[in-house]
């Protein structure tokens, strides 16, 4: 066991909320180069637990936050559609989507969240927000690919913190009634205790809950407004982890990549009929095939079936042939506290895919039956309709 | 009284005869966070000194387990299988791993006394 932080801390990057961690005796890791909180006293099982049956406060700041800006929103919407296979022209005003940047063989450059205001004074703008380890490349990727009168403006100071789980809403409504109002995936720009926020119903963990942008100078009121409430913990990274694998979701750099496809990592939903019959996104000729025709590879659920957690770079073999040539490997995968077992996910050949299907895995060198199944582990419950 | 012992990768030795009680220190579990799953050794398994004994892995990480003595597993701590919180919980005492019968008493000599271990600790924090 190392504990590499210390000697690293001066070159690393902080969040607003840096001053609140130590306060509130989180441990401090690396990650993305930010120094960022892995976990408080709590500690990752009760964070998870936590969050799953009250609220978690999160400290995404890390993440990066940037307006696309252009004269109106059919212009800065198409200039967008140039980058995502996504519907952005057709999104309504308060709406956001999960769409992924492509490069010119279709493979992902990363997995973004698209807001079309809501605010009539922010039309021609789309609000985005991209992976920490990807800000640099996508902001450089974006910028080279905007037309001239599009215009990319990251939100360098601003925190960007989340409150998630099945009390998030009520909680954060009582200092923010507008939150109360939104579905899931919709935003809006409000007041929070008289601080101007961004506010997104939306997450990471498969629970109900927002993300809001803030300026770095108003970020630790805010966050103390919410952990005054004694529903609210604060939650770190280990946390954001287990919770968002058992909701099945992807973490850039370990589920997919630039290798990997949209089909392949079996969030092809985000391409819609009008965008897969244009065939005018980057990559499209790769992507369409493996429509057509399946992918070589596809991202699935799995699960052990003893007790063992497969981590990340397990290989995963086809039941009986763990002697023979392995199918593909886990990219995510350990203890889901709220599944109460291992849980993992990864890519294996598309005759391997069907949700059931045996497997083993080569835990530690020892082949440990497993099976196919369907993501998520945990349900999702998220809001969609305002009568829920 | 019992001989504690320890090593450098944080597993304690209770020697009582010719019999040696392993486990992880309460720095180990303290370090690793909750404990999800334990993996033993089968009974009979013969172990060289530094040699992966055990599995224990946290919500966080994998990590070895290795046999501070050579020696011949007599019996391992089944009720970690379906607790394994009891390493958290009692890391120092019911949260023990693996029991080996000795092949080389002299090898107790490498290992740290519980004041060189608490020194050692120190200059790691």
């Amino acid at each position: 066991m190392s504990d590499g932080s210390s000697e690293t801390a001066a070159s690393l990057a902080t969040t607003p909320l840096h001053a609140l961690h130590v306060a509130l005796s989180a441990r401090m890791v690396p990650f993305a180069g930010y120094d960022m909180p892995v976990h408080y006293p709590l500690g990752v099982l009760g964070e998870h637990t936590h969050t799953r049956t009250k609220a978690g406060l999160f400290d995404v700041s890390h993440m990066g936050q940037a307006y696309v800006m252009g004269p109106d929103h059919q212009t800065t919407a198409q200039a967008l559609e140039g980058l995502v296979p996504s519907d952005i022209v057709g999104l309504a005003p308060g709406q956001q989507r999960y769409t992924v940047l492509l490069n010119a063989e279709g493979g992902i450059i990363d997995d973004v969240m698209v807001t079309r205001p809501a605010d009539p004074a922010r039309e021609g703008h789309l609000f985005m927000v991209v992976n920490a380890s990807r800000k640099a490349v996508d902001f450089a990727h974006m910028r080279a690919h905007l037309p001239a009168t599009v215009v990319l403006e990251p939100l360098e100071t601003h925190a960007l913190i989340a409150l998630q789980g099945p009390q998030a809403v009520a909680i954060f409504a009582q200092h923010c009634p507008a939150a109360a109002g939104l579905v899931f995936m919709t935003a809006t720009h409000a007041a929070f205790d008289g601080i101007d926020i961004h506010v997104s119903r939306s997450g990471y963990t498969g629970e109900d809950g927002v993300e809001v942008s803030v300026a770095g100078k108003d970020a630790e009121r805010l966050a103390r407004a919410l952990l005054a409430d004694e529903a609210v913990e604060p939650v770190g990274l280990g946390a954001r982890d287990s919770l968002r694998l058992e909701a099945g979701l992807c973490l850039y750099g370990n589920d997919i990549d630039e290798t990997t496809s949209p089909v392949e990592a079996s969030i092809a939903w985000v391409i819609p009929k009008h965008r897969r019959a244009a065939a005018d996104f980057p990559g499209a000729k790769r992507i369409l095939q493996e429509l057509d025709a399946g992918p070589a590879r596809k991202r699935v659920g799995i699960l052990p079936d003893g007790k063992a957690p497969a981590r990340a770079h397990t290989p995963i073999h086809a039941a009986g042939a763990a002697e023979g040539p392995a199918l593909g490997e886990v990219t995510s995968g350990g203890f889901g506290p709220t599944a109460n077992g291992p849980v993992a996910m990864g890519y294996v050949a598309r005759a391997h895919a069907k949700a059931g299907t045996a497997l083993e895995l080569m835990v530690r060198g020892k082949p440990r039956a497993a099976h196919v199944a369907r993501l998520p582990f945990t349900p999702h419950a998220y809001v969609r309709h305002a009568s829920d | 009284m019992a001989d504690l012992k320890f090593t450098k990768d944080h597993e304690w030795v209770r020697v009582d005869g010719a019999v040696a009680t392993i486990g992880i220190t309460d720095y180990a579990q303290e370090k690793l966070g909750d404990v999800v799953y334990v993996e033993l050794p089968d009974i009979g398994t013969r172990v060289g000194q530094g040699d992966e004994a055990a599995v224990v892995e946290s919500v966080k990480a994998a990590s070895e387990v290795y046999a501070p003595l050579s020696g011949e597993v007599v019996e391992v701590n089944d009720a970690l299988a379906d607790a394994p919180a009891g390493v958290n919980d009692d890391a120092m005492g019911g949260g023990w791993f693996v029991k080996i019968k000795l092949s080389d008493a002299a090898e107790l000599e490498k290992l740290m006394s519980e004041a060189d271990y608490k020194a050692y600790l120190a200059e790691l924090d």
